[in-house]
């Protein structure tokens, strides 16, 4: 017992040296993880860093420039504009994960089954993907969240919807890879179930493709929520996302240009960072690369 | 290549594209009968009596099974109606007819404008991998993809439009009626759209070109002694060129998809346009129209592609 302890130990420390070569070797992964891991700790202490509440009004400061009590100026209504900003990152975040989430409960299990059974449950669930890759993910999240009902969560609900057959398309592919490996003929062999022989065997197998996508769709869902809050079929007033804080500013361009570079900077470096932290998790996840 | 062979590559990816459409608008159908509440109830209005909702739902034919619902929809969809807006009560598809040529033409120039200018970044990028130029375009590449298109179009007004005054800041002109103010209420929002293209087109382009240079075919026409600026222009793009094919058709799809955003900037009466509209009033019949209608594009294009490649490339069947 107290072997095992040492060896498992042994292994977290060397998971820990392997993490921190990483993080030393590639610059741009390390400087995108790092970012986003800051952004997701302001999110996380929003009612503690954020000077002022997001929905709070003074009428004093209506449309206020840059100045030391509001760093990045107020809106029309007074708001306090990084404080909207900070709240903002927390709701696009959510709605971010929550989007992905949705995507990976139906695409993994769904890719899983039909890559490992085969036969006519692999033929139809292949031609529903190909069916719901046919159309503009963004447009089909757009009549989801009318039917569903208009509001944040709904329609990240849909955009997950919309991801899940990107998911389910990449597990099916790695799946039919990994069921004729030997070690899948023996787990068979001794008899275990196939819901413990997917848990167990090819689940862990078909996980890393499935990190990269997923950082990758993060991106693509941080993009949704905006366009999404944008069209006001997102988040609603008075609460703040980044997308609907570019539509507000929009709607006073012509008063307040700068307000709109706020929040489309934040969505621009985040997406950024997700999709670098994906690029990067490729290369260092991918065996083959690793030997170039 | 034969022309009956032609005729049967064509004729079995048509085969193909049936089940798709089929069921794909089957999930459209499936996921708006999703809707909390009755339909019915909603358009009947406040105070309505039982009777005058069952006289509704009768009308609209939703007091019927789910699968009839869907079976009389298709077989008049097939017949070219689309039935008409629950709101305006104007035709479906003469609202599509009034839309679509608005959304078109955006798609279209950003497709030309991502062409031509990605397609020498990624040959660029490709003739030196490694380089400062290789490393200069892909860093405009992945901008490109991060930057959200429609903040990209507030911006294009807020400079072309607000500051320096060179283009109409919003709407949009009917092509048929004024030719060149068409084309310049166009340009902002295909430049918006563009940028993801460019990124797209220049990436795509280079990564092929990368692998098609390091192959083994390449190396012997080094041996042979063909300088390095022929095999790339001869033996590396047409090898590409089928690449390209593929991009340019998801592209398609993709952009379709962005302009419904890009519409709402430049306050163009498009397809996206129609479709918000309909999904915040609710509107189904116009949402499965316009869902329909982008469903048959896409599955148009991409027959086109399959098509187009099978002829250019004689390795598939």
């Amino acid at each position: 017992m107290m072997a095992d302890t040492v060896v498992m130990a042994d292994r977290r420390v060397s998971r820990l040296s392997k993490f921190g070569r990483w993080f030393r070797s590639d610059l741009r992964g390390a400087i995108s993880l790092s970012f986003l891991v800051l952004l997701m700790l302001i999110s996380a202490l929003a009612p503690w860093v954020s000077p002022y509440v997001p929905t709070a009004q003074d009428f004093n400061a209506t449309m206020a420039p840059l100045s030391a009590e509001h760093w990045l100026g107020a809106d029309d209504l007074g708001r306090d504009t990084l404080s909207r900003l900070i709240y903002g990152g927390t709701a696009s975040l959510y709605a971010s994960f929550l989007a992905v989430a949705v995507a990976i409960v139906i695409g993994v299990p769904v890719g899983l089954l039909a890559g490992y059974l085969g036969g006519w449950v692999d033929e139809v669930i292949s031609r529903i993907i190909d069916s719901f890759l046919s159309f503009p993910a963004i447009v089909l999240a757009i009549a989801v969240t009318g039917a569903l009902g208009i509001g944040l969560t709904n329609g990240m609900i849909s955009v997950g919807i919309v991801f899940a057959p990107q998911l389910a398309r990449l597990v099916r592919a790695r799946t039919l890879v990994v069921r004729h490996e030997l070690y899948v003929d023996s787990a068979r062999c001794f008899g275990a179930s196939t819901g413990r022989i997917l848990w167990r065997h090819v689940l862990p197998n078909t996980i890393q493709p499935v990190i990269v996508q997923v950082t990758l769709l993060l991106a693509g869902a941080l993009l949704a929520e905006a366009s999404l809050s944008f069209l006001g079929l997102g988040i609603q007033p008075p609460n703040a996302s980044w997308g609907a804080m570019l539509a507000r500013a929009y709607q006073n361009m012509e008063i307040a240009p700068e307000q709109m570079y706020p929040p489309g900077l934040a969505i621009l470096f985040t997406a950024l960072a997700f999709n670098a932290l994906g690029e990067s998790l490729r290369v260092a996840l991918d065996p083959t690369m690793k030997r170039r | 290549m034969s022309l009956s062979r032609k005729r049967n590559i064509i004729v079995r990816r048509l085969l193909q594209a049936v089940p798709v459409i089929v069921l794909s608008t089957f999930i459209v159908f499936g996921l708006l009968k999703l809707v909390p509440g009755d339909v019915a109830v909603t358009l009947a209005g406040d105070n309505a009596s039982d009777e005058r909702i069952a006289e509704i739902q009768h009308i609209y034919g939703l007091d019927r099974p789910f699968l009839v619902q869907y079976g009389v929809w298709l077989w008049k969809a097939v017949q070219g109606d689309l039935s008409s807006s629950l709101v305006s009560s104007e035709s479906v598809l003469s609202s599509i007819e009034r839309c679509f040529p608005h959304t078109l033409l955006i798609v279209f120039l950003a497709m030309a404008m991502a062409l031509i200018i990605g397609i020498p970044l990624g040959i660029a990028a490709a003739s030196r991998p490694g380089s400062s130029t290789d490393g200069f375009v892909m860093t405009v590449a992945s901008l490109g993809v991060a930057i959200p298109n429609f903040w990209l179009g507030m911006l294009l007004v807020a400079f072309f439009a607000l500051d320096l005054n060179w283009l109409p800041a919003t709407g949009a002109v009917p092509i048929s009626e004024d030719f060149w103010g068409a084309i310049g209420h166009a340009i902002l929002p295909a430049c918006a759209l563009a940028a993801g293209g460019i990124a797209e087109v220049a990436r795509q382009l280079r990564s092929s070109l990368v692998e098609i240079m390091s192959s083994q075919q390449v190396r012997t026409l080094h041996a042979k002694g063909l300088s390095p600026s022929a095999i790339l222009w001869r033996h590396g793009l047409k090898n590409v060129s089928v690449n390209l094919l593929t991009v340019i058709s998801l592209l398609f799809n993709r952009m379709l998809a962005a302009t419904v955003v890009v519409e709402a900037v430049f306050a163009i009466p498009g397809m996206g346009n129609l479709i918000v509209n309909a999904a915040i009033h609710r509107d189904f019949p116009v949402v499965q129209g316009v869902v329909f209608a982008m469903v048959l594009i896409v599955v148009a294009l991409n027959l086109v592609t399959d098509v187009l490649y099978s002829i250019l490339d004689p390795r598939i069947r």
